[in-house]
């Protein structure tokens, strides 16, 4: 079948991007050498970093996928209905009220949450959520919460902002092996919920009267699948803070690349978003080491112009 | 012979204002029933009614004697497929894959589809001649042929009641006949009860055994082509002056509009 074609070639690309990922940094070690003992701190550090970038690429671009899907808008993207700026102002809230630094990935998951709840409440409507009032009150909310955290910043401006910036901004450099973890688990679990959906992703992508008329309780599935994509970005927002564009571009070009049917662009994307993931990480740390560059800028970077070169081919091919 | 749907003085519409007042209509087992009307005077909204799209405000909806707002949406829509105008074509799924969809209500949350479901979709392909289509993309079709995918879909659902929305509102003749020769050919030899929003009143005339004729969320008069196409009725209700004679085709009335300077 050509669906297991193209999973076989991405697991082969996500294992070398997996070793390219351990044997390549600030120092070169050859592959024979990774598992010596004196490698061994370095290749731990490297090794958390390639799973989070796993965990973060796959959850990302599986949560772009499903709002996209229920808004019936290939431009949602996973912090559209306001999580990162909810986590964001959670997060520095805590950093003045002076919260010890180990609860801020709490802190950040909370007012992620609590942001998708409030937008979820303003779009409502008599129970009934329109997808353009979720978007608009996404939105409204996202700008809200970013003023209020300019504004905090302006006001309590410290070194501890400073360090809120670089986590704004994004990062794969994992502190703590238990959050790593903790995290992989909301996040995992709420891939495998988005996959369980694919069929009915499928029918509400086509619009919501069509997917009742399919038998869809549209209302009940969209709550569900909003919250999941909620729980995916806000748990990773705890561990690398905010990555853009990951959840935007891997989904649309797998698109491209094998069509819109949930069932084989779930798995397909998954693993697409975690090489990207794991070689945008790379280039992070290597490119100008020993300065890294914020991960949410590479993605950018590279990503822009691979979706530019796709859409024109995806044009010409048609 | 009892009615396969049941509507009993129904009331409902959007927000504000109910745009069905008060309607009551039998579809009975082997109906072809055309609904007809001007713009405005509640087709399309009573589907949604039924199809239960849109919140009923008053009375009820009876299937084979059942309340539908007591059935499990899914379980209504093993019954009850809908065909409408159109379809989305945003993002684009092949033919095969939006046909497959009909199988949705046949399956278990969770359960993805087996052969059997996939025999079913080519079944319904073939006989909406568009097995040579399946791996084509929605955005690869003509009107007509999106129009057949829309049909083969609702067949795939196995209903026993085939609601359409004026199904030929963007073909051109040779593909409305088409579509509406297929319906015919079901309604005779599936057994497949049809209900259809039709503009064009001749071909309303022609295929159906039952035509509903609305005006301002109720039925104006209900019963065989030749008691509703009258040029009474429809002068009345579309208030503008027709000619009405007889199909020397079909044996049918055939309405014939009559510009204001020939009047």
């Amino acid at each position: 079948m050509r669906l297991k074609r193209k999973l076989i070639i991405l697991f082969l690309f996500l294992g070398l991007a997996i070793v390219f990922g351990l044997i390549k940094g600030a120092v070169n070690i050859p592959l024979g050498d990774l598992l010596l003992k004196n490698n061994r701190l370095v290749f731990d550090l490297r090794l958390m970093r390639v799973i989070a970038a796993i965990l973060a690429g796959s959850g990302l671009a599986v949560a772009g996928i499903a709002l996209q899907a229920i808004l019936r808008n290939p431009l949602a993207e996973p912090y559209l209905l306001g999580t990162s700026s909810g986590a964001g102002l959670a997060a520095v809230s805590a950093v003045i009220i002076g919260v010890s630094r180990i609860y801020l990935p709490l802190a950040a998951f909370l007012g992620a949450v609590l942001s998708i709840v409030i937008v979820y409440n303003l779009a409502s409507d008599r129970g009934q959520v329109a997808d353009k009032s979720l978007i608009l009150s996404g939105v409204i909310i996202s700008i809200a919460f970013s003023s209020l955290i300019v504004f905090l910043v302006s006001l309590f401006g410290n070194e501890a902002m400073h360090e809120m910036n670089w986590w704004l901004w994004g990062s794969l450099q994992v502190y703590d092996t238990k959050l790593l973890l903790l995290v992989a688990f909301p996040v995992i679990l709420g891939i495998g919920i988005i996959y369980l959906f694919a069929q009915d992703l499928n029918a509400i992508s086509l619009g919501e009267e069509e997917a009742k008329h399919l038998g869809i309780d549209t209302q009940n599935i969209k709550k569900i699948v909003v919250l999941i994509s909620a729980l995916i970005s806000g748990s990773l927002i705890c561990i690398c803070g905010i990555i853009g564009f990951v959840g935007l571009i891997v989904p649309h070009m797998m698109r491209l690349v094998s069509g819109p049917n949930h069932k084989t662009l779930i798995p397909l994307t998954c693993l697409a978003a975690a090489v990207f993931m794991i070689l945008c990480d790379l280039l992070s740390r290597t490119l100008f080491a020993p300065v890294e560059i914020p991960i949410g800028v590479i993605t950018a970077i590279i990503g822009a112009p691979v979706f530019i070169l796709l859409l024109k081919k995806a044009k010409r091919i048609s | 012979m009892s009615a396969l749907l049941k509507i009993d003085n129904l009331s409902g519409g959007y927000y504000k204002e109910d745009i069905i007042r008060g309607l009551s209509l039998d579809i009975n087992p082997g109906d072809f029933l055309g609904i007809i009307g001007p713009n405005g005077c509640g087709k399309t909204t009573l589907l949604r009614l039924i199809t239960r799209v849109l919140n009923l405000r008053q009375g009820d909806i009876f299937y084979k004697g059942r309340n539908i707002a007591q059935m499990e949406l899914k379980e209504f829509c093993r019954s009850v497929a809908f065909v409408s105008q159109d379809i989305a074509t945003g993002f684009s799924f092949t033919v095969m894959e939006l046909v497959l969809m009909g199988r949705i209500p046949h399956l278990r949350r969770l359960q993805f589809e087996t052969k059997k479901d996939i025999e079913i979709a080519r079944e319904k392909m073939v006989l909406t001649d568009i097995l040579q289509l399946r791996d084509k993309r929605i955005d690869e079709l003509s009107a007509g042929e999106r129009q057949r995918v829309v049909i083969a879909r609702a067949l795939a659902q196995e209903p026993e009641l085939l609601l359409l929305d004026e199904p030929t509102a963007h073909l051109d003749i040779g593909h409305q006949v088409q579509v509406l020769d297929l319906l015919k050919k079901l309604n005779r030899s599936g057994s497949l009860t049809i209900a259809m929003i039709l503009h064009d009143l001749n071909l309303a005339s022609a295929y159906s055994n039952r035509i509903a004729l609305l005006d301002q969320g109720k039925i104006f008069k209900e019963g065989s082509p030749e008691e509703v196409l009258t040029y009474q009725n429809i002068e009345r209700v579309y208030k503008t002056i027709v000619l009405v004679n007889n199909n020397p085709v079909t044996g049918k009335p055939n309405v014939v509009l009559v510009p204001e300077d020939k009047r």
